[in-house]
């Protein structure tokens, strides 16, 4: 098991309290390897969300520390916390594309952390780049909508275009946060399928947030249960049995000592 | 079942309010109490009446032949207009990113900032003519600056309004990118308020083609001083003439601006 496995997240003794004093995490300590697709499951406000967050920093953490590939983020700064980032990709539930620019800009923002920022101003993106966004576009199927305003696409087709800007990103880590929660079913598969993609031909590693159970059980590899900012559970996909699954989203009792 | 069968109850009397009651009373009282303070009468108005009626005829009979004096004039003072509102919007272009919240996060910068701004706001563009004629001198540049203090006021305003209501999914997205400050705003924020600061900049142009053909009047350049000339040696006949032409201008100006303004927001 432990044999070519190395760490791609390590979260040690993380904990996160909220201005407001309200506590989203509770000292976490967390290893995933290289290559993993995990999901994260639990209640909404249980975490989930924070959890993510702070593996990118877009929330600081209030103790411990988060090491990616070995380099802690905590306590980057500037420059290389820009850089940690741009390793890591992220995936929202409302998309966050910019929706009065074409898709094809939208998809090209994945790479700005890879210029200068004259460059990017100036919109000086290379050839090979605009070219791999038109194929990051292929491998999502929407390369017929390379000019289109991103305001223009469907619900799915806007998580898409955001999957391509991350292929353009081309980071180690993939953050997705409820990625299908505002997706019909069939929509949800093809973006699922879509992370599936990434985590195995590009072997980047996913770590997904998720609601829907039957989405986590097809796709993910290992499950990590959340609940009151703490980890009720941790493993691996197959080994886990419905019941934890239920526990897990009614707040049950006896998951406490996993 | 039962719900329906049940006795509903009937709606309840809204409590009667005696504050309301109160503040109706003072503001009836403040009035009565104003208009004697400073002896206002309504008679007042019809008191010239006479005069009135002879002067707007005067007026309705325009010396069309001073036309070819007031249209020059007329185009300094759009070129006024023009220059005041470029100058100021550029200026209030990037101030206003400095003191939207979602974007410069040191909450003691942009409040200092926002005082600044807030004064800046309360001069009437009157005043400001008056303060440039004085620093600067009589001509048309007193003006230009005027109009560009007038513009910034009103542009800043507006544009932190709009840029503190945009959609902060993109600049969360640019920020997991590891996009920089300049990027973020560059990719996520300008996109997004872009047709907005146009918008703006488009409306305080409007304001300023009506306050910059005023603004001679106090000698901060152009139309305005021959109004105010043409006024004072009661030449009635002329000053019907540039009222007549500075209304038609506004008109046009308005009417373009207004539909340029419909068509950005789609």
């Amino acid at each position: 098991m432990a044999n070519s496995e190395k760490p791609m997240i390590e979260l040690k003794n993380v904990t996160k309290i909220y201005d407001n004093g309200t506590v989203g995490l509770k000292d976490i300590n967390l290893t995933i390897n290289k290559g993993e697709f995990v999901m994260v499951v639990g209640l909404s406000g249980a975490g989930k969300s924070t959890l993510l967050r702070s593996i990118n920093r877009l929330h600081d953490i209030s103790k411990g520390d988060i090491e990616i590939d070995g380099e802690s983020i905590t306590k980057a700064k500037g420059k290389n916390l820009r850089l940690l980032r741009r390793s890591i990709g992220m995936i929202f539930q409302s998309f966050n594309l910019v929706k009065r620019s074409s898709v094809l800009r939208n998809v090209l923002t994945g790479r700005v952390a890879y210029y200068p920022t004259w460059k990017t101003t100036l919109n000086l993106f290379s050839k090979e780049d605009n070219q791999k966004a038109y194929e990051a576009l292929q491998q999502v199927d929407l390369a017929d909508k390379v000019y289109a305003r991103a305001d223009e696409l469907s619900g799915g087709q806007q998580q898409r275009v955001a999957i391509a800007r991350v292929l353009m990103q081309n980071p180690k880590i993939i953050l997705a946060d409820e990625p299908t929660a505002s997706l019909d079913p069939q929509t949800s598969l093809k973006v699922m399928n879509d992370l599936k993609m990434l985590n195995e031909k590009y072997g980047m590693t996913v770590l997904a947030n998720m609601h829907s159970v039957d989405l986590a059980r097809q796709f993910g590899k290992r499950v990590i249960g959340i609940r009151q900012g703490q980890v009720v559970y941790d493993g691996q996909m197959k080994d886990t049995p419905e019941a934890v699954f239920t526990d897990i989203y009614n707040g049950g009792d006896g998951s406490e000592e996993k | 079942m039962s719900q329906t069968d049940q006795d509903l109850m009937n709606l309840p009397k809204k409590k009667f309010k005696i504050m309301n009651l109160i503040w109706v009373i003072l503001i009836i009282v403040g009035l009565f109490v104003s208009i004697n303070v400073t002896d206002t009468h309504i008679s007042v108005l019809f008191e010239n009446f006479s005069q009135f009626t002879d002067i707007f005829v005067q007026m309705a009979h325009p010396d069309w032949s001073y036309s070819s004096t007031v249209f020059p004039l007329l185009f300094q003072t759009l070129k006024m207009a023009v220059l005041g509102t470029v100058i100021g919007s550029i200026v209030a272009f990037i101030y206003t990113l400095l003191i939207a919240r979602n974007i410069v996060k040191n909450k003691v910068l942009t409040g200092i900032l926002r005082i600044i701004m807030n004064i800046i706001r309360t001069i009437p563009d009157l005043l400001l003519g008056a303060i440039f004629v004085a620093v600067i001198g009589i001509g048309p540049v007193a003006g230009i600056f005027a109009l560009a203090v007038f513009t910034f006021g009103v542009v800043v305003k507006l544009f932190y309004e709009a840029i503190e209501t945009i959609d902060p999914g993109p600049i969360e997205a640019l920020t997991a990118v590891g996009a920089n400050k300049l990027q973020i705003i560059w990719f996520a924020v300008l996109p997004q308020i872009m047709t907005y600061f146009i918008s703006y900049v488009l409306y305080a142009f409007e304001i300023n083609v009506r306050s910059s053909t005023i603004l001679g009047y106090i000698g901060a350049g152009g139309i305005g001083l021959y109004l105010q000339e043409t006024l004072q040696t009661f030449d009635y006949a002329k000053t019907g003439t540039i009222i007549i032409v500075i209304i038609v201008v506004v008109v046009i100006i308005d009417y373009i601006s207004s539909k340029s303004r419909e068509a950005l927001m789609k």
